[in-house]
């Protein structure tokens, strides 16, 4: 379903943050066009 | 080994609901994308007053008028539960009102950038004879006043608006035409953080029967950059919040590192005085005007009443070892290195576990742990979840995951081993160091023997590295002084100096 795609990844630092969705993303054919993590405290 | 001590600490709040209108980015942004914003048209609605923000208990905790973990007997949301003893001073500090806080910004305007409207300045000038922290030497520093023409002019050369409701009561000036370093609204954000760590200070001072001339050095550890465009971030905030609380024998720099910057530089500290270059060293910071209303949007559709309308600041006072105030584990600091990892897990075990693992000491041997303490009724409906807790989760999960703990401990870890987050999302403010008060006083009573300090902060967010960060140190009960090994107690290296003053009087005398 997602073959291909381009994926934006927003992280939270008090949950996943963005370097950790990348890594189980990097697996699957598609392209991380930009990642970065948030904070919102 | 003598450890340092923690010898006092102090805290201030300051309610600033015109400010966050005028100066939280949340809110500066939002205007900037769309002028009709809804959400700034509904804000005015769901700020708090005064005397409502006093009286929440999260605040009333966070200067000490109620103990942390008392309000888990308080019924949630705290937001509908005033406490009915609140007062606007407390043992640690106070929370001060926006206008009293306009005046102190131009009390510490050393460069006259400040111009409060004359009405206002009788008014305040009244209001803050009544303050038991400043004198008639800092109220002839509000000088004569300006007339509201004068401030709507200023406001058309670039100035910042000092507003209380729809009144402009003050403006800030740019102290550069054309540096962006020193514009009018960077000017005001490092005024007001440096008008609250002045605040805080004086209080850590009056509180507590401190001499500010027995400080030999200070460390400010907030969030901003003070500094001109050619060396933006140069500082220095720690010199110049002591100048205006009588720190004459004291010097000082800035330390950063985002939310964790306070633990670092408490580290720093500790670190001055074992090494005994400095007997005497604060640590301090002010708010950060920019955080204000950061999630307001979140709060505001959930009907609730915007609760970060508060500027946090703390200071603390780091000792050599008088035997009875408790004592900083320099012996036991956790870090978080460049090789941990950035996940939770990683993070914590970098500061929680590997540092009591090389101290030979079990998650169950420490009494408290004083994580990220934000207030959850912020963070919740943000999105953010319940910072404190999680963190204590994953302390326990960790404990699990060593054998400090039973499987069944897991559930209840929090309530034994933590507290609820009371502190307001002020970045710096909450890592840590809200407990360090509160924690001390507990030591004192003999309620507790130690407690652990963490603070972690979000270094990605300067966009130079991926990387977290995280540090901690424990403070335990003091055990009374100890002669240091290699040293002679003072009685006898004055019985070997007087041997020595007869054995060169004989030899004088042959």
């Amino acid at each position: 379903m997602i073959k291909g795609k381009k994926v934006v990844i927003l992280g939270d630092r008090d949950g996943i943050p963005g370097p950790s969705i990348e890594e189980c993303l990097r697996p699957l054919d598609l392209e991380i066009v930009f990642s970065a993590t948030e904070c919102f405290v | 080994m003598n450890f340092p001590v923690l010898k006092a600490a102090a805290y201030a709040l300051v309610h600033a609901p015109n400010i966050l209108l005028t100066h939280g980015t949340t809110q500066l942004l939002e205007g900037a994308k769309n002028e009709q914003s809804q959400y700034l048209k509904e804000l005015p609605s769901a700020l708090r007053s005064f005397d409502q923000a006093a009286a929440y208990p999260p605040n009333q905790a966070y200067i000490g008028a109620i103990k942390p973990k008392d309000l888990e007997q308080i019924a949630q949301p705290w937001y509908e539960q005033k406490l009915e003893s609140a007062s606007r001073f407390g043992p640690y500090g106070e929370i001060m009102p926006e206008d009293e806080f306009y005046a102190l910004m131009k009390i510490v305007d050393v460069f006259d950038l400040i111009k409060l409207e004359k009405g206002f300045r009788a008014e305040i000038q009244a209001k803050l004879e009544k303050h038991p922290l400043f004198d008639q030497d800092d109220l002839a520093l509000l000088g004569p006043g300006a007339d509201l023409e004068d401030l709507q002019k200023m406001l058309k050369a670039d100035a910042s608006p000092m507003k209380i409701g729809s009144d402009l009561i003050g403006a800030v000036a740019p102290a550069h035409d054309l540096d962006q370093a020193l514009s009018a609204s960077i000017m005001f954000e490092n005024l007001a953080a440096k008008a609250s760590a002045v605040l805080v200070l004086r209080h850590l001072f009056r509180e507590n029967g401190i001499d500010p001339l027995d400080v030999d050095y200070i460390i400010e550890c907030s969030e901003e950059a003070a500094g001109d465009m050619n060396q933006r971030g140069g500082g220095n905030f720690a010199k110049a919040i002591g100048e205006m609380c009588g720190l004459k024998n004291a010097t000082g720099s800035d330390l950063r590192s985002f939310c964790s910057g306070p633990v670092h530089a408490l580290v720093s500290a500790a670190a001055l005085v074992q090494a005994g270059v400095f007997k005497n060293v604060v640590v301090v910071a002010g708010g950060a005007t920019a955080k204000l209303g950061m999630n307001g949007r979140e709060h505001l559709k959930k009907g609730m009443p915007i609760l970060e309308d508060l500027l946090g600041a703390f200071a603390v006072l780091i000792s050599s070892n008088d035997g009875i105030n408790p004592q900083i584990r320099t012996d036991t600091v956790g870090r978080h290195t460049i090789g941990s990892g950035s996940s939770p897990q990683a993070v914590l075990t970098a500061v929680v576990t590997d540092p009591l693992e090389r101290a030979g000491l079990s998650i169950r041997d420490v009494d408290l742990f004083a994580p990220e303490l934000q207030n959850p009724e912020i963070t919740v409906p943000a999105g953010a979840g319940n910072v404190a807790e999680a963190n204590f989760k994953m302390i326990a999960a960790l404990g699990v995951k060593r054998g400090d703990l039973e499987r069944s401990e897991l559930a209840d870890f929090a309530s034994r081993h933590g507290m609820p987050g009371y502190a307001p999302t002020q970045g710096h403010i909450p890592s840590g160091v809200p407990f360090l008060g509160a924690g001390r006083d507990l030591i004192l009573e003999g309620e507790i023997k130690n407690f652990m300090i963490i603070g972690k902060g979000s270094l990605f967010l300067a966009r130079l590295t991926n990387l977290f960060d995280g540090i901690s140190f424990l403070v335990e009960k003091n055990p009374g002084l100890k002669a240091s090994a290699g040293t002679a107690p003072k009685d006898e290296v004055r019985r070997i100096i007087a041997e020595a003053m007869q054995d060169l009087a004989a030899i004088l005398d042959q």
